[in-house]
């Protein structure tokens, strides 16, 4: 009953584990049956392996977290080599979420991600956490035309690009990912943030800003996801701090195809289940047969 | 062993100091001395699980020493028998008891006396003779137990009201021992690790780090060692000193 179609892809639900926050599912195999999500979110990967940030990377905030991790990875051909292999086993939809320095590297991963079993590729033009790539084509739709619409040319696999909430306009930035030759949208990412070390009286990050994640920021995103879904053809994946089973469906009903599970998975490591779990339940319960009955109908 | 995700029967929370607290709940799975949980008695808030190491684990039931720090440890401490924890673990690599044998000197300073009773336990079980070094700010707790496996027991404070007025970085003579073990804050363990580097004893410390989700998978709490970056949850908390130390 929670089935969708995602980009021509079958999903046994629409809850995707969030890039970043689930490894790269093997890390929580012991915890919960990976086999019953929708999908994986790899971490965000790129083409030469990155350390990432110095520093402390995270801080609590109120319902919340800030990252700054900055796309620690080993690299797309490790990547490849190592954990896609194992990913490929765990019978659920396999997104690689693809970051890059620079639009070869975007070019060059894509290349080689398309060479692989992988079921779909995420571009991440989102991270804040980076300085070149990542947020750099997230901003200014001019910039992000020319990413996706290259990397569009580097593979046939089902394509989602990752939306930045801090797009200068976040609906004209959709509809340019979309005419560029996106598959499917994802938002959002993280939302600029900061902390202050009171003692020190310093910033508690190195970069000095940093992303918030977590429910403390699902009132925007939601609000976000309704508004590009109100313009776009394409599928969007909704994600921003959904904890519950009802988050979830108010997502759905703002008119995403799917969700994703990010920093709530750090609350508890098997909430997707429960999330599964209380969508099936309130459909069950309020006599809904498919989610497309009620998908985007606010 | 499998890292588990369950909720814990509270058998005993038990006040030690003003803000030392030893929690108590029944966990049959095996845990390894230096392996620790990431543990929560609320719900949604605060956000984070926090990381505690297993003081002890017996018959069963495994311990938790803590300090009150802030919102998390300041619910935990009103947790009661009864009640119910939610932990993850048990997580992590402990410290290699099995490569470890002779004479160990083992040096806390404050609360990194945690993870540090279990350990000795182990290593008195296979026949080591072990010296214990702890360091407080002032009123010690938690030293009987200490005191009845270790040979020795040397206590440093920073009042001087109890043991050596110093540091406990300056009882310890690393020389004579096959093997240091240390938990801390970062700057006595450094200095803890290098004195031992130079004298040739292979040394081991238990680092914290900023924790999401404890078992290697949001990359929060990497650090750099010699063989690259490392997950302090997931390839530590315990790593060879000079795996994190330069050489001095
Ligand atoms: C592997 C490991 C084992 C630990 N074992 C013990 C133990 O056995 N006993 C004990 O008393 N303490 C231990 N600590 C430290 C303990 O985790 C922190 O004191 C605790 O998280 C503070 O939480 P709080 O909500 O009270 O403080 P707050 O300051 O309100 O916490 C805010 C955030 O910062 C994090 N944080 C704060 N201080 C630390 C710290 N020192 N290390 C890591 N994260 C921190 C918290 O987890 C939380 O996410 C351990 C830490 C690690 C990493
Ligand atoms: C620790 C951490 C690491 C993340 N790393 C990535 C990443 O590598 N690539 C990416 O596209 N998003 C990354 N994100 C963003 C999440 O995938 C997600 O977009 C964001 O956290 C909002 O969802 P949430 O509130 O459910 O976490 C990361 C988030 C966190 C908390
Ligand atoms: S806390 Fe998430 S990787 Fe260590």
């Amino acid at each position: 009953m929670l089935t969708v179609n995602l980009c021509g892809k079958t999903l046994k639900n629409p809850v995707i584990c969030a890039s970043g926050t689930f490894g790269y599912g093997s890390e929580y195999a012991d915890m919960l049956d990976l086999s019953k999500l929708g999908g994986i979110s790899s971490k965000g990967l790129t083409l030469v392996p990155k350390y990432g940030n110095e520093g402390q990377r995270l801080a609590e905030t109120a319902s919340g977290i800030i990252n700054s991790i900055g796309l620690q990875n080993p690299g797309v051909e490790h990547f490849i080599a190592h954990e896609l292999p194992d990913m490929l086993k765990m019978d659920t939809c396999i997104l690689a979420n693809l970051g890059g320095a620079g639009i070869e590297d975007y070019e060059k991963g894509a290349e080689l991600l398309d060479a692989t079993d992988v079921h779909m590729i995420e571009l991440n033009i989102s991270c804040p956490n980076v300085k070149a790539g990542g947020i750099a084509y997230g901003v200014k739709s001019e910039s992000a035309k020319e990413v996706v619409s290259r990397v569009r040319k580097c593979t046939t696999k089902p394509l989602i690009v990752k939306l930045s909430p801090q797009a200068e306009n976040l609906v004209d930035m959709a509809l340019t990912c979309q005419d560029a030759g996106a598959d499917g949208l994802s938002l959002v990412n993280t939302f600029t943030a900061m902390a202050i070390d009171l003692e020190k009286r310093k910033p508690i990050f190195n970069n000095v800003y940093a992303g918030l994640s977590g429910p403390a920021i699902k009132p925007i995103a939601l609000r976000m996801v309704h508004q590009v879904c109100k313009a776009v053809q394409v599928p969007v994946v909704g994600l921003g701090g959904i904890a519950s089973g009802r988050d979830a469906l108010e997502f759905i009903m703002a008119g995403a195809t799917a969700i994703q599970v990010g920093t709530a998975n750090f609350i508890k490591p098997d909430i997707t289940m429960d999330i599964i779990t209380q969508m099936q339940q309130w459909c069950d319960k309020n006599g809904v047969k498919s989610l497309d009955e009620i998908r985007g109908i606010v | 062993m499998a890292i588990t995700y369950q909720k814990a029967l509270i058998t005993a929370n038990e006040q030690m100091t003003d803000t030392v607290f030893l929690l108590k709940a029944q966990w049959s799975a095996p845990t390894q001395p230096g392996q620790f949980f990431m543990l929560r008695t609320w719900d949604k808030a605060p956000l984070l699980s926090r990381p505690i190491s297993v003081h002890n684990w017996e018959n069963g039931i495994v311990e938790f020493l803590y300090e009150v720090r802030g919102t998390g440890t300041d619910l935990l401490s009103q947790a009661k028998a009864g009640d119910f924890i939610e932990l993850t673990g048990a997580l992590g690599k402990g410290f290699p008891v099995e490569n470890i044998s002779g004479k160990v000197a083992v040096v806390s300073g404050g609360i990194g006396i945690a993870p540090l009773y279990y350990v000795v336990r182990a290593l008195v079980q296979k026949g080591c003779t072990v010296d214990f070094y702890c360091g407080f700010r002032d009123k010690p707790y938690g030293l009987e137990k200490f005191e009845a496996l270790c040979s020795n027991v040397y206590l440093a404070t920073d009042s001087g009201n109890y043991g050596v007025k110093g540091f406990v970085t300056d009882l310890l003579q690393p020389e004579g021992y096959d093997a240091v073990l240390t938990c801390g804050p970062e700057i006595m363990m450094e200095k803890i690790a290098h004195k031992a580097m130079a004298a040739g004893t292979a040394v081991y410390v238990s680092k914290e780090s900023h924790m999401a989700c404890g078992i290697g998978a949001c990359l929060a709490c990497t650090c750099k060692t010699k063989g690259g970056p490392k997950s302090v949850c997931k390839d530590g908390p315990v790593f060879k000193g000079e795996d994190i130390y330069a050489d001095c």
